[in-house]
């Protein structure tokens, strides 16, 4: 009996052993990230902004539901009043008020950022994949398929992307796809140009060529060896173009060329409301705290992420004039030391 | 013409390594680097010689030393037989096959029996990489396992190259720089290659480290018959692994022979000063011995030197030096496995250091 649960007891400590090496085993960058970003008091905010506003988008058929108010019905009797203008916010159980009309403002508003949230997140992975492909093909590959790939960056980069999107929305007609094409042809670019930059350093590494020596081919290395290494920036990037490409949509539908009404749109809704701004405040106010807020909510968590991904990196808005002011003191001791050890770069042992 | 027959006598007598057929072979190798000018035009101005018509002679199971100084070729040399780098010229013959110059495809199935273990243990791991999955990389390229086969497989080797087959998930950062170097040891080993070329595997770790991943190479070579060349600048470091040495100056190589014969008596005066400037354990040899100090710099490989690429430093040149290209051959009295490219090579009980040097400039 004694033996038994001797050994019972020594396989339930090893079990311990085991757990404890589990627990001791090595944070992934993602698990390390996590740990900094639920420190950041700013960028968890923005997450829960961000959070609640895709959980209204996705919710807003519920909405319709308690509220009885679908996005594209007018009411005409209780969501105009005499003089034909829209109602203020808790009138007649529209909760946020009407728009010029008589449809209720919130629920329009909830659509519109199913409208904005899915343009932003769609393209942005558009521009992702594509960015992070052609600058990985052009940067591994490096020749005559840089050359072209580079400079073709350059070229969607150098371009006045509004007067082209224009000049597309108005030619192929404005519609969903149209605006997804034109926002995603702009995305890529900025994205491409950073990976091709830090595919050109990190193909030199040693590991790289240890992969080659392993027999890897091209696409194996660039995706499994390089990609790794470049994800952070990537991520950073990513998140900070969602926001720029919601405004983007909201600038072509205001301008009439982007989502066309009686569809909601953050951009259509702050359009037809210019009309009204004298009379109806909140017809201007509350689609435009949306996009202010979501946009904002996009930008400080990217902001965050960065800073969790990368701890060396400070918070841009309060970094930048730091920055400068550290520059020179930086400068200082890698100017000093250089003379004491000229020879050290050149001298690291190599074959 | 090959530096070191096939039938090398067994320097390190005691391995139970039989006598084998040879595996490496590379004939004539030269590797020049076009030097380009920049701006939109791109004019070539001219080549380095990294490597310059070098013939050696692997025989199976054995260790090939190469040694030289930093610059002198030795990586491009490996590279070149690694397959990594087209050659300019010349032939890499590999088990009776020759591999120069092999198309990625064609060359694939090599590399399960050519490996290469690198010198720095700090940038040859991907750092967002666990180390399962690097261990594990040569099994999924070449689709040999997958899954728990995999991981079992890259278990074995973790334990098998002395490292805690538990610490599968853990990234390479989390190791230290000898413990890296076994994880880049276990990479090498998994296809079960027969050649494994080491590009100074050591010498990015502190001395107690050598020892460990030296002991671990050679009891690797002793249980799967490895066949290493082994690239080093560590005099001590290459006597202590090698059946045979070569030592190579600005592409060429100088001498080579056996490791008792290249050390025991140098014929070449640039081994001799190698020699010399290694230091000794024992104070009262280090007070004996005599170093030969060389004067100036490694000349450049865009424009190395007329006739021997040694004369412009070599305390015992001549005219002919700088005139006449010397052969690599046996001296007089050497085994036909010792060669020397020397005209003036170095009789035992020379003093080099105190060589009147005639001037030949």
């Amino acid at each position: 009996m004694t033996s038994t649960s001797e050994i019972e007891f020594e396989a339930k400590s090893a079990d311990a052993a085991q757990d404890s090496a589990a627990r001791v085993e090595g944070r992934s960058q993602w698990q390390l990230t996590w740990r900094r970003l639920r420190s950041d008091k700013v960028a968890i905010t923005a997450m829960i902004v961000v959070v609640i506003m895709v959980v209204l988008a996705i919710a807003a058929p519920a909405f319709v539901a308690i509220t009885h108010h679908p996005p594209d019905v007018a009411y005409p009797n209780t969501g105009e009043n005499v003089a034909g203008n829209p109602v203020g916010p808790g009138t007649a159980g529209f909760w946020l008020g009407t728009d010029g009309t008589g449809r209720d403002l919130f629920i329009r508003i909830l659509y519109g950022a199913r409208i904005s949230l899915f343009v932003g997140v769609v393209t942005t992975a558009i521009g992702t994949v594509a960015g992070v492909s052609i600058g990985l093909m052009a940067g591994y590959f490096g020749g005559i398929v840089d050359t072209v790939l580079a400079r073709f960056t350059d070229a969607v980069l150098a371009f006045p992307y509004v007067v082209l999107a224009l000049a597309l929305a108005v030619v192929l007609g404005p519609s969903l796809t149209v605006i997804i094409g034109v926002i995603s042809f702009f995305a890529w670019a900025g994205i491409a140009r950073i990976v091709r930059g830090q595919t050109l350093s990190i193909k030199e590494k040693e590991y790289i060529e240890a992969a080659r020596s392993l027999g890897a081919g091209p696409f194996r290395i660039m995706f499994s060896d390089i990609l790794p290494n470049l994800l952070a920036p990537v991520l950073v990037l990513a998140t900070l173009y969602i926001p720029q490409a919601v405004i983007f949509e909201a600038t072509l539908s205001y301008l009439g060329l982007g989502i066309q009404p009686p569809t909601a749109s953050w951009g259509n809704i702050l359009a037809d409301a210019q009309n009204f701004y004298q009379t109806s405040w909140w017809y201007v106010v509350f689609p435009a705290l949306a996009l202010l807020i979501t946009t904002l909510a996009f930008n400080l968590l990217g902001d965050g992420i960065r800073d969790a991904m990368d701890p060396r990196t400070e918070r841009v808005l309060a970094g930048r004039r730091r920055r400068r002011r550290r520059a020179p003191r930086l400068a200082a001791p890698s100017g000093g030391a250089s003379p004491d050890f000229p020879d050290a770069a050149r001298q690291a042992p190599q074959g | 013409m090959s530096a070191i027959p096939a039938n090398t006598g067994p320097a390190g007598a005691g391995t139970e390594i039989p006598e084998g057929d040879e595996l490496v072979r590379i004939e004539h190798v030269t590797k020049h680097f076009p030097v380009r000018s920049g701006g939109l035009i791109r004019r070539t101005l001219g080549q380095v010689h990294a490597v310059d018509d070098v013939s050696l002679v692997i025989p199976q199971g054995k260790t090939l030393g190469l040694v030289g100084e930093t610059g002198s070729g030795k990586s491009t040399l490996a590279r070149c037989v690694a397959g990594l780098i087209p050659v300019t010229s010349g032939r890499v013959i590999f088990n009776g096959r020759d591999i120069t110059n092999l198309s990625r495809g064609a060359m694939r199935p090599l590399r399960r029996d050519v490996q290469m273990i690198f010198q720095d243990p700090y940038s040859s791991l991907n750092p967002r990489r666990r180390v399962g999955a690097i261990i594990g990389d040569p099994f999924a390229i070449h689709k040999i396992a997958s899954g728990g086969e995999r991981k079992r497989q890259v278990q074995e080797l973790m334990e098998r190259v002395g490292l805690n087959p538990e610490h599968y998930n853990r990234f390479p950062a989390e190791f230290s720089g000898g413990q890296r170097q076994r994880i880049g040891v276990a990479r090498a080993l998994a296809l079960r290659p027969k050649l494994i070329i080491c590009d100074e595997p050591v010498s990015a770790l502190d001395v107690s480290i050598q020892a460990q991943v030296l002991n671990l190479l050679s009891d690797l070579q002793k249980d799967y018959g490895l066949t290493y060349l082994f690239i080093a600048h560590d005099l001590e470091v290459v006597r202590h692994v090698s059946d045979s040495v070569a030592v190579m100056y600005l592409g060429r190589i100088d001498e080579a022979g056996p490791k008792t014969d290249v050390y025991g008596s140098p014929r070449h005066p640039y081994t001799a000063a190698l020699l010399s400037a290694a230091p000794a354990a024992d104070p009262d040899t280090a007070a004996s011995r005599q170093r030969i100090i060389l004067t100036g710099d490694v000349p450049s490989p865009i424009l190395p030197p007329s006739g021997c690429r040694f004369h412009p430093r070599c305390p015992k040149a001549r005219p002919l030096c700088a005139q006449q290209e010397p052969q690599l051959e046996a001296k007089a009295g050497d085994a036909a496995t010792h060669v020397t490219a020397c005209h003036f090579p170095v009789v035992a009980g020379e003093d080099l250091a105190g060589a009147g040097r005639s001037d030949v400039a």
